[in-house]
């Protein structure tokens, strides 16, 4: 005889009492079965099910319709489960807290893996106007899947200017910093944001798992670091629309004095009340742009207040194929495509400085605190490094000159970023480095690349060849280092972003 | 009314210099193709003045904001055929060329039904089934021979006629030895691999020359309305229907052109197409080009058998021994130069010959501020159709009897429209959620059978759009904030085209190539040495292409360093 439940949670009683009905002795149940056994209504016992299936504690048989028990979800006796790893069950790929509003818009159905989550590539058939409506309106970018973590404590500052190339003494509450985080011999883990939402309490987001190494770094320190992936929700607002997008899907933040980097906290809805909301005037695509920091729970109500708030200005939901055709006009780095993390580096040869990487102005040496990796960085400051990141630049000509020979046009336009890494050679000569993101960038009208290449190389101006794709063969084409960002529009850091815009 | 963004760019301050001057060259009429001729000039070096007639400039090319917070496209709406050479050469992305693709063509049909085509070709396919299974896939075949015929067209786009004419000639006569014009080796190249064509492609290409666009379409396609849809293109500024021969070469002039090396694509030009006036404006400034508005140019000023200069229309006089004028050739030819300055017998015949010239407007242009979204009955809901063409073509029968109202002197009842909805491109347009459609409208005849195009015939031709729309889109006429109606008149008063004709004169194989605007100046050079054309009435036409301007600008810095080569006599050979 259960005991009475105090008000108000008898639904939880009830819908746990329905989950504990699925064992592997007994699998599978129907809905008029299950109603009768818990002497609940059909349309009561079905709306709980339907819950439990929402959260994935139970399944649903595809021939019977029947909800059926599922290996290694919590509640229903198998123990040693995890958001990341579902016990014995075949690893199932993840759902952001998006899913169900991108699922529903996702119409081309293609769709990524982005550490375990499942992503948009493109909501409609081609990354066209997508990608468009990142420099021309505004997009959406569910960006969920990036690793975040929670530093909090007395040491919180001390570990991030222990484990940081930044200098976290310069971090004030309210700000955004880019930076690297390096291995002793000062090769580079990986890059990334950390915002300072209190002064003793940071977030740190990243493109791969890092709670044991900033652990094992703070040892010793008064400092707690959490995994809080799963518990937020980020979606990037991108584009020239995207400040009178966000003003108007949010309250209490004062976007007219939010410069680059810059972090408030705000209510979603134009009245609030929708739950609170981190912003962050940062990106990952060069543009104007905010990202929207939300608790799981709300992140639904994030996503429709910034879709309504988008309607009139343009806005569109854009994959990751959108993502990263700007990104690399941004001329932004992109772990484990544009340089390996020494977490990954099986050879000597494939590690990478910060500087080698083109994140060089991530490097403090000027800073207080000793920080891993500091005396290999200030040899290779002596030194200078031995490779460079730099932009290559193909201009039309060129490659009109190679289609040429095969009787086209050049067939470069409508394709999205190449992550296959190609040779770069000195003109006619041996290879000196490799091109590891390239496109043609249909708003610069040029075929663009981000490449590694020796430090003598590396100087603007330089001629290079790049070997690209004509027809079924490979030709070398002339290109030349140029300044990154390739697209580098004012907005992206303007006070007054609004200036010029209508409305 | 304001125009822009000339105007926001300082360029055309509306205060021209009323002294005199000297110049290497002075270019006549800042249409696209006038500052693109200016800009390749002053980019080699030459001090170049561009006169301009109206207070601002773009010609056909310009946007205005007609109705607060709301940007028109006043005329052009759509760029495609803006060579490549002339971005790059130019460095117009650098200076603003900002092109949104339009990605797919909506046709909306009676009745709720509509083909869509979008960029993705397999789910074209599918659109296309329900038509006809057997046009769904004639279509692929259909493409791939446009696309050989654009690439044929990109090479003879790289040539003057006259050199071309030559090239081939000589390699039709067999006798190289006995060239008697001097070509490049590239126009070698580009004749060679014109006779070499396959026989099947050349046969393609005389179809194109003479054929209607329906019997050519036909070849290929059952279903009316595919075959409607895509004759939209053979019929866009030319008085002709889908069924009266040569409209298959509009359709080719269509299809030559290209964004970014990929044929038939379209693109919007963020903030309209004034912009790209004003973009080639900025290339031609930075290369130290002068731009003055409201200077209208009376007369091509001529000593002892060559070009001196002009004479604007309030008798100041600007020195100059090259000049090109960018107009249609009942002004350049017919009223800026005077026969009597023509060296020899000439200028026999010219005047009379460009008061002959096939020019009458067919087209108008109905602009309108709205509201909201409009709702196609076929896709109501917002989506990425309005993001591309959408084109009122339901039928060949359809656009036929719209043609024959204009062949009789009234304008249609029930038109054929080709619309876009600039604002979805480009929200910096109309304010949010508010929005502008651009609707190119025929047919309306230059002139009327009965009486002048006044304001109640305006209006009423501005109604029949609108009535036309609302069959296909219910409830748009209640979502009108304002509607600017424009008919060929009003082409010619504001873009200064006479008979307000887009491409400056039909394109059609009697104003072609050596023919195109006529014989004695059909090279860009005319018999005057000195004056050069560099207009859409010049080899390859309208549209905004700059291509004509450019090829005109080399020739004229060819010929000046054949002057200099020259020495001591014998100039340039006429």
């Amino acid at each position: 005889m259960p005991r009475q439940a105090p008000q108000g949670t008898q639904a939880v009683q009830r819908a746990l009492a329905l989950l504990r009905s699925f064992t592997p002795e007994a699998p599978e149940h129907r809905l008029s079965e299950l109603a009768a056994a818990h002497g609940l209504h059909p349309s009561t016992a079905h709306r709980l099910l339907g819950v439990l299936e929402a959260e994935g504690l139970i399944g649903r048989s595809p021939e019977s319709q029947a909800y059926r028990w599922l290996p290694g979800a919590p509640g229903t006796g198998v123990a040693g489960s995890s958001p990341r790893h579902n016990g014995l069950r075949p690893l199932e790929p993840l759902r952001t807290p998006f899913h169900r509003r991108t699922s529903a818009l996702c119409e081309s159905d293609a769709w990524r893996d982005w550490s375990g989550y499942t992503c948009a590539e493109t909501y409609e058939p081609t990354p066209e106007r997508e990608y468009w409506a990142v420099r021309n309106a505004a997009a959406l970018i569910d960006v969920s899947p990036l690793f975040k973590y929670e530093i909090a404590g007395a040491d919180a500052e001390r570990l991030l200017d222990r484990v940081m190339t930044r200098d976290f003494s310069k971090c004030r509450t309210g700000r955004v910093m880019y930076t690297s985080w390096c291995t002793e011999d000062g090769h580079l883990l990986q890059d990334g944001n950390v915002q300072r939402l209190e002064r003793e309490r940071f977030l740190v987001s990243a493109a791969e798992p890092c709670l044991r190494w900033f652990e094992d770094c703070g040892w010793g320190m008064d400092v707690d670091v959490r995994d809080v992936s799963e518990e937020i929700g980020v979606l990037a607002l991108q584009g020239p629309r995207a400040r009178a997008i966000a003003e108007a899907a949010t309250t209490g933040i004062d976007f007219g004095a939010m410069r680059y980097f810059d972090l408030a906290a705000g209510e979603i809805g134009a009245g609030g009340g929708g739950g609170p909301v981190t912003v962050t005037r940062t990106g990952y695509t060069g543009d104007l742009g905010y990202e929207f920091w939300v608790a799981a729970e709300h992140a639904e109500a994030l996503w429709d207040a910034l879709v309504e708030a988008g309607r009139d200005h343009g806005l569109l939901p854009a994959g990751l194929l959108a993502l990263d055709m700007a990104r690399a006009e941004a001329g932004l780095v992109l772990i484990d495509v544009d340089y390996v993390s020494a977490a990954d580096a099986e050879i000597e040869v494939l590690k990478v400085t910060p500087a080698e990487a083109g994140l060089g102005f991530t490097v403090k040496l000027d800073k207080q605190a000793d920080f891993v990796g500091r005396r290999a960085l200030e040899l290779e400051r002596d030194r200078g490094p031995a490779w460079a990141m730099v932009g290559l630049e193909v201009d039309w000509f060129e490659l009109e000159r190679l289609w040429s020979e095969i009787d086209l046009r050049p067939q470069v336009v409508g394709q999205p970023a190449c992550r296959e890494p190609t040779p770069v050679f000195a003109p006619g000569g041996w290879q000196v480095g490799q091109c590891t993101t390239r496109f043609f960038s249909p708003l610069l009208k040029k075929y663009i690349g981000l490449a590694t290449v020796r430090g003598e190389a590396a100087d603007l101006g330089t001629e290079l060849d790049v070997e690209v794709a004509v027809g079924y063969g490979r030709r070398r084409a002339r290109a030349r280092v140029v300044e990154r960002p390739f697209f580098n529009p004012p907005r992206k850091t303007a006070v007054d972003p609004m200036a010029g815009v209508n409305g | 009314m304001t125009m822009e963004p000339a105007a926001a760019d300082g360029i055309g301050s509306g205060t021209p210099s009323r002294g005199g001057g000297r110049f290497d060259a002075i270019v006549v009429g800042a249409g696209h193709n006038g500052l693109v001729a200016a800009a390749y000039l002053a980019r080699a070096g030459l001090d170049v003045v561009v006169l301009e007639s109206s207070p601002e400039i773009g010609g056909a090319t310009r946007s205005e904001e007609a109705f607060p917070g709301f940007r028109f496209s006043v005329f052009s709406y759509l760029v495609s055929l803006l060579r490549p050479e002339v971005i790059h050469e130019l460095d117009l992305v650098r200076h603003g060329l900002f092109l949104v693709p339009t990605a797919s063509t909506l046709n909306p049909l009676p009745g709720g039904d509509c083909l869509f085509r979008e960029a993705d070709p397999q789910r074209t396919y599918r659109h296309i089934v329900r038509h006809s299974r057997r046009d769904a896939e004639a279509l692929f075949e259909y493409k791939l021979e446009m696309r050989r015929m654009g690439h044929l067209m990109y090479r003879l786009q790289r040539a003057a006629p006259d050199e071309l004419a030559a090239a081939i000639g000589d390699r039709v006569a067999e006798s190289p030895e006995h060239l008697d014009v001097d070509v490049s080796a590239e126009v070698a190249d580009i004749a060679r691999y014109f006779l070499d064509l396959p026989a099947a492609r050349l046969r393609t290409f005389a179809q194109m020359l003479t054929m209607s666009s329906a019997d050519f379409l036909g070849q290929w396609f059952e279903s009316d309305v595919l075959k409607a849809a895509l004759s939209s293109s053979s019929i866009i500024g030319s008085m002709l229907s889908p069924r009266t021969p040569g409209s298959a070469y509009v359709l080719l002039h269509h299809y030559m052109g290209e964004v970014d090396g990929v044929y038939r694509e379209w693109g919007f030009q963020k903030g309209g197409t004034g912009a790209v006036a004003a973009t080639i404006a900025r290339a031609a400034r930075s290369h130290g080009a002068e731009i003055r508005t409201d200077s209208p140019v009376a007369r091509v000023l001529a000593r002892d058998g060559r070009t001196a200069g002009v004479v604007l229309a309030n008798g100041d006089e600007l020195r100059a021994g090259v000049v090109l004028s960018s107009a249609a050739p009942q002004i350049s030819l017919g009223r800026l130069l005077d026969p009597e300055d023509v060296p020899g017998d000439a200028g026999a015949g010219l005047v009379e010959r460009a008061a002959r010239w096939q020019s009458g407007g067919c087209a108008g242009k109905v602009n309108l501020a709205i509201s909201g979204l409009p709702r196609f009955e076929c896709m109501p809901e917002p989506g990425p159709h309005l993001s591309g063409g959408i084109t009122i073509a339901p039928g060949l029968d359809y656009v036929d009897r719209a043609y024959d109202e204009a062949k009789y002197g009234g304008f249609s009842e029930r038109p054929f429209i080709d619309m876009i909805i600039p604002s979805v491109l480009d929200p910096d347009m109309a304010p949010p959620g508010k929005h502008v459609l651009s609707c190119f409208v025929q047919y309306a005849p230059y002139e009327l059978a009965a009486g002048d195009w006044d304001d109640g015939k305006r209006e009423a031709f501005g109604d029949s759009v609108v009535r036309t729309l609302a069959e296909y889109a219910p409830g748009i006429e209640d979502q009108i904030l304002h509607r600017q109606v424009l008919v060929p008149p009003d082409i010619e008063a504001i873009a200064g085209i006479p008979g307000g004709n887009i491409f400056h004169g039909e394109l059609r194989l009697s104003q072609l190539f050596l023919l195109r605007p006529d014989p004695a100046a059909a090279a860009f050079r005319t018999p005057l040495p000195g004056y050069y054309l560099c207009g859409s009435s010049t080899q390859f036409g309208g549209g905004i292409s700059g291509g004509p301007a450019r090829l005109a600008a080399l020739r004229v810095l060819d010929d000046l360093r054949g002057v200099e080569s020259a020495a001591g006599g014998g100039g340039e050979t006429p």
